[in-house]
């Protein structure tokens, strides 16, 4: 237990240290919410859609945390290149501890982030219909970030080099971002983008934080919730599957 | 010294597909002194290591470390060895104090024991006062230093160490090999080293074994290996019996792509 909480604790000192990373991570949500939400948001209000900063600012905390989650990836291709990975490979624990460790830990780093962006949210007008649906709302941040925390140490598993990263960021990364929508509303797609924006689990994570803060939901809370779960424990299994693959 | 080996290898093979990197190969090293295993590049050093520290299975023949077979007693193995890779495995972004206290946890040391040990081995290798300074910001003799002062914390048996000076001027490696000599001294902890320096092999192994080619081609203290080879150097010793045709690292993936890129477009 003192393994995972050590490697948990890794994670997190190293983020909070990490003050250049965390302002420079904070830029790409903060155009989306300054920029796109400002932007769109009269064409969105003649559209009798309401107010485009309330309806973006979940798709925006989302974001945030599928990418600091994914983050925790290429954190695990760093210890590759840099050798820590190969310390925590042949000291006498069992490889599922070192992988709970480092995924909560990079779970509990895109919490923090995704807290970040929903206070900056906050100062740039975003009200929450009721402050007692938070704690709920940081369930539902803390799921979506299991999920990614977990996948990307299933795939860090396999990264051998930089440009790999690259790959999964533009095949993998922004494809679940642009299909979750995080800055669009789901109601009356393409059937091909309806079928898409489904199989995609930050939909749901998305979707779920909307029905929560501002009481705007496609599928319903309690199918949004259960979705992540089921997707959180199937992308722990598969993490801790390929880590076990690892060969030092 | 009657006591059984604390690592014996027999008949050792590891192939990887069609290459043989390991051939047949046999050594015991007692319990307390300092193994040097020397080797032009490629010929299987780092290999055998990884079979000791369990990160390979070997193809066959049989390995043992204190009586534990690496393969199939993993975590007691583990717990017995300290090593130091080739390559360096701290965590840069981390400070001193820090990796040598996740070492500890993750090789179950109780935590009084694990400040006690890590004050004594820090003060030991002169980073003590660096200790809050965080990694990156140390000098590569200080990291290695480091890694040697974490590979012991958690008083292992033997400690392997993987070309530890490479790239290290005279006075760390002087240094270091102090330290690792006095600890020796002090604990008993078995050193099983590998370098291409002669004279650090010279200097502190009690026993040396040169492999070529995945095989063993001699085996004694340094006076005996001169000896054999009518030479007055380990050096010299050492060229004799392995050639002085220059070794090539195995390539990576990558570099048979560029060896085929070149060979496809010869002219610039």
């Amino acid at each position: 237990m003192t393994v995972v909480y050590i490697l948990w604790l890794r994670e997190v000192k190293k983020y909070l240290r990490s003050r250049v990373q965390i302002i420079a991570s904070l830029g790409g949500p903060l155009m989306y919410l300054g920029v796109l939400g400002f932007g769109l948001g009269p064409v969105f209000q003649r559209a009798g859609e309401g107010s485009y900063i309330q309806f973006m600012a979940p798709g925006v905390i989302g974001m945030a945390v599928l990418f600091t989650a994914m983050f925790s990836g290429i954190a695990m291709l760093w210890d590759r290149q840099f050798g820590f990975l190969k310390e925590t490979l042949v000291a006498p624990v069992p490889r599922l501890s070192i992988m709970i460790g480092r995924t909560l830990g990079g779970a509990t780093v895109a919490v923090l982030q995704g807290a970040l962006i929903f206070v900056i949210a906050l100062i740039a007008g975003f009200r929450p219909s009721s402050l007692l649906v938070v704690p709920l709302a940081f369930l539902v941040i803390a799921l979506i970030a299991v999920v990614f925390a977990a996948l990307a140490t299933a795939i860090g598993s396999g990264l051998k080099e930089m440009q790999g990263f690259q790959m999964v960021m533009n095949f993998l990364v922004m494809p679940i971002f642009f299909l979750s929508g995080a800055i669009y509303p789901l109601d009356g797609l393409p059937k091909a983008l309806a079928v898409l924006t489904r199989i995609d689990p930050l939909t749901y994570g998305i979707d779920g934080m909307r029905g929560l803060l501002i009481g705007r939901t496609h599928f319903g809370i309690p199918l949004d919730l259960a979705v992540l779960f089921g997707v959180a424990v199937l992308f722990v299994f598969f993490g801790a599957w390929r880590f076990s693959k690892i060969e030092a | 010294m009657s006591e059984s080996p604390i690592i014996r290898v027999q008949h050792v093979v590891k192939s990887f597909g069609t290459v043989t990197a390991v051939n047949d190969v046999s050594f015991d090293v007692r319990a307390g002194e300092i193994f040097a295993f020397l080797g032009p590049n490629g010929a299987g050093k780092t290999t055998t290591i990884k079979m000791l520290t369990t990160l390979l299975h070997p193809t066959s023949g049989s390995l043992e470390l204190d009586g534990l077979d690496p393969a199939t007693h993993q975590t007691e193995v583990r717990r017995r060895f300290g090593v130091v890779f080739q390559d360096p495995s701290l965590d840069s972004e981390l400070t001193a104090w820090e990796n040598m206290d996740i070492h500890g946890v993750l090789y179950h040391v109780p935590r009084q024991v694990r400040r006690e040990r890590s004050e004594i081995l820090l003060k030991m290798f002169e980073l003590w006062e660096r200790r809050t300074d965080l990694v990156k910001t140390f000098s590569g003799g200080m990291r290695r230093r480091l890694e040697i002062a974490r590979g012991l914390l958690h008083t292992p048996k033997v400690l392997f160490l993987d070309e530890p000076t490479l790239g290290l001027d005279p006075q760390s490696r002087n240094q270091m090999w102090t330290h690792v000599q006095s600890l020796n001294k002090a604990e008993g902890v078995t050193v099983f080293l590998t370098t291409h320096y002669m004279d650090e092999a010279d200097r502190v192994a009690g026993r040396i074994a040169v492999i070529d080619h995945g095989r063993i081609v001699a085996m004694g203290s340094s006076a005996e290996l001169k000896q054999q080879t009518g030479t007055d150097s380990l050096e010299a010793a050492f060229l004799k019996l392995t050639g002085t045709t220059i070794r090539d690292e195995s390539a990576t993936a990558a570099d048979g792509v560029r060896a085929f890129a070149r060979a496809w477009r010869p002219s610039r």
